[in-house]
């Protein structure tokens, strides 16, 4: 075949660069610009080099931000998938009634993040929070705003309440697919309930969960305004999560410097998490072959 | 092993039934005999798959019993039931290995390892995959899958009755063949009662004893082979069994002879009147093509299948298969066809009519 040579076809990809040049590589070099540069203030800026992540890394409150982050999301999946899960394996397969919950489970997925913060955060006010003043009335010490346990628990709970409904819809959709073919073998072969479920459905749920799992873990490890509209960050910085301390160091101090060079690598972090669970993910597509 | 018997058994999908139709299965009665081997043989949508699963018990009939031996077994759940089935498509479970996909029913009912050990490797030796034993049962190809739930389902010596239901759709001819081959000496070998569901006609009739022809939601015929073909008891029978099937003529019987469209055809039994659609059927291989006498016909085209020719042509408006032998030489004179008197079967409302025997 001939090719013809058109170096003008060149141009073919511009509108791609400049669509991607202004949506990612702008904004992040001028972050790393940031990242290397100190200022003094009037729009002064001298070379720092490397000197910011240096301090980064070894800030401790950079450390104990990502230490909170990691419990916070290892402990929201471990809540969110098995519960998901579970909520899907229940729910009625088919009829009215199966329209009817996956509709009530959508609701809290359609709410604005900074409205599901303030319906918590006024649900567990003491004061006038139908939760905080049940509970207190109860005789059960609850504040989340002095109590470092109660911010937390409120904080996950409302993960928790705002984001299963992802993971069960998602595991719904995987259970749907099996076909009842595999359900009427499992009987003949008189298979106990978690027999059905660790060799059938689990199996054939995985491919869902694993993305499950990957948006749920991306999500809550950049979560900022539902912690930030409850708690702010408290009490003192317990539930100051990365993305709260981020903001609060290029923000609230205008450090821009420090707060650059922990973007990049909370970026990097995130990067590299998301990494590993598309190669596990694919390396399991592979097993599956052909 | 069981004698199963099925009593006034129906079954619909609707809560609510208003007439006949609505049933997916008709009221049937009929006993399985211990250690036959029968084949449903049927269109698709004819109630066979249902009737299996009632059977196995993964679908509880709307009325009716079923009696394994002479214990009522209706409401018991499939597992008390011990019975083994396998489906249309293949059902494995995907992480486990071969082996122990083989061995999952054995290891539910508890069986002692060795027993299973044993017992697995005789299975893998007759489906032939002993040298695949420890893949794990993910992507291997759909043959191979389905060569694994059949495995399954042959693996419990104890079970009261063996159903297939289509098992053998996704596997390619000849290991069709030879697979069909395997479950028939299993069946000589232990003497199981084996169901086996299919449309394909020479499936059933190759794999079974009995062959129970199903219509509609109704069994219209339980017979061996040679029966379905020489006394068809519905012309549904008559169509679906037979290459090509037997034709169905409209037809007014009047003593020993039919009337077709003026044309008379002598029968080998005689009818007092009858009332209803009246029919004439005839198979193929019992027409023959004649120059001088008989009805006349317009042969529209010959088809040669190797071992006998297959005519298709027109009489007075309807289609008319002729099965001739290989070595007759078909001329255009010969525009006139014969029936077999004796061959020729009567048909009132689509179901058998016997006459009286004519001396």
């Amino acid at each position: 075949m001939n090719k013809t040579v058109n170096q003008k076809a060149w141009f073919l990809i511009l509108p791609v660069l400049v669509l991607v040049a202004f949506s990612a590589v702008i904004p992040i070099m001028t972050v790393v610009n940031y990242s290397v540069q100190d200022t003094f203030g009037n729009n002064q800026f001298f070379w720092a080099g490397l000197e910011w992540f240096e301090t980064m890394l070894h800030s401790e409150r950079m450390w104990d931000a990502l230490g909170r982050q990691l419990m916070f999301s290892a402990i929201i999946l471990m809540i969110q998938i098995p519960l998901g899960v579970f909520v899907a394996l229940n729910m009625p397969k088919s009829g009215f009634w199966s329209s009817f919950c996956l509709v009530m489970m959508s609701l809290p997925l359609l709410i604005p993040w900074n409205v599901v913060g303030t319906i918590w955060q006024i649900f567990g006010r003491v004061d006038i929070g139908l939760l905080g003043y049940t509970l207190d009335a109860m005789g059960i010490e609850y504040n989340y705003t002095q109590s470092v346990f109660a911010a937390w628990v409120t904080i996950i709970v409302m993960d928790v309440w705002h984001w299963t409904s992802l993971v069960a819809l998602l595991a719904f959709a995987g259970l749907k697919s099996i076909p009842d073919a595999y359900y009427q073998a499992a009987k003949i072969d008189q298979a106990s309930r978690w027999a059905v479920f660790r060799y059938i459905e689990l199996p054939k749920m995985m491919g869902v969960l694993m993305i499950a799992i990957l948006l749920r873990f991306m999500d809550s490890f950049m979560i900022y305004t539902e912690p930030f509209v409850v708690t702010g960050g408290g009490p003192g910085n317990s539930t100051t999560l990365l993305s709260i301390d981020l903001v609060k160091m290029a923000l609230g101090q205008f450090d821009l410097g420090p707060a650059a060079a922990f973007s990049l690598m909370y970026y990097l972090v995130i990067l590299l998490i998301s990494w590993v669970f598309y190669t596990v993910m694919v390396n399991m597509d592979k097993k599956d072959g052909k | 092993m069981a004698k199963i018997t099925l009593d006034n058994l129906a079954h619909s999908y609707l809560p609510k039934t208003t007439s006949e139709d609505d049933f997916a299965l008709k009221e049937l009665n009929h006993v399985w005999a211990d250690g036959e081997a029968y084949a449903l043989l049927g269109s698709s949508g004819c109630g066979k798959s249902t009737l299996l699963n009632i059977i196995s018990g993964l679908l509880h009939p709307s009325q009716g019993r079923i009696l394994f031996d002479d214990v009522d077994v209706t409401q018991a759940s499939t597992a008390d039931r011990n019975i083994a089935q396998v489906f249309q498509f293949p059902v494995v479970y995907d992480t486990m290995t071969v082996r122990n996909n083989l061995a999952f029913p054995l290891k539910n009912r508890g069986a002692s390892p060795a027993y299973i050990a044993q017992r697995v490797q005789q299975i893998a030796a007759m489906i032939g995959m002993e040298a695949e034993l420890d893949h794990r049962a993910r992507g291997l190809t759909a043959d191979a899958k389905q060569k694994i739930s059949l495995g399954r389902g042959m693996v419990r010596e104890d079970v009261n009755a063996l159903l297939f239901d289509e098992p053998l759709t996704v596997i390619d001819p000849h290991m069709k063949w030879e697979l069909r081959t395997q479950l028939k000496s299993l069946h000589h070998e232990f003497g199981h009662t084996m169901i086996y569901v299919t449309h394909d006609q020479t499936e059933a009739l190759t794999f079974a004893d009995k062959v129970v022809v199903m219509y509609d939601g109704r069994v219209v015929q339980i017979g061996t082979p040679e029966e379905l073909f020489n006394k068809p008891q519905h012309t549904f029978v008559g169509y679906f069994i037979g290459s090509p099937g037997m034709n169905v003529l409209s037809a007014s019987v009047a003593g020993s002879s039919a009337a077709v469209q003026g044309g008379t055809v002598p029968l080998g039994q005689s009818f007092a009147e009858l009332e209803g659609k009246v029919e004439i059927g005839i198979r193929p291989e019992f027409v023959t093509l004649t120059e001088g006498e008989g009805l006349p016909v317009t042969i529209r085209r010959v088809e040669d299948v190797g071992r006998h020719k297959i005519i298709r042509a027109d009489l007075f408006g309807a289609e008319i298969n002729i099965v001739a032998g290989e070595d007759t030489s078909i001329s255009p004179d010969m525009n006139r066809v014969v029936f077999a008197p004796d061959r020729v079967n009567v048909y009132v409302n689509d179901w058998l009519k016997e006459g009286k025997g004519v001396l």
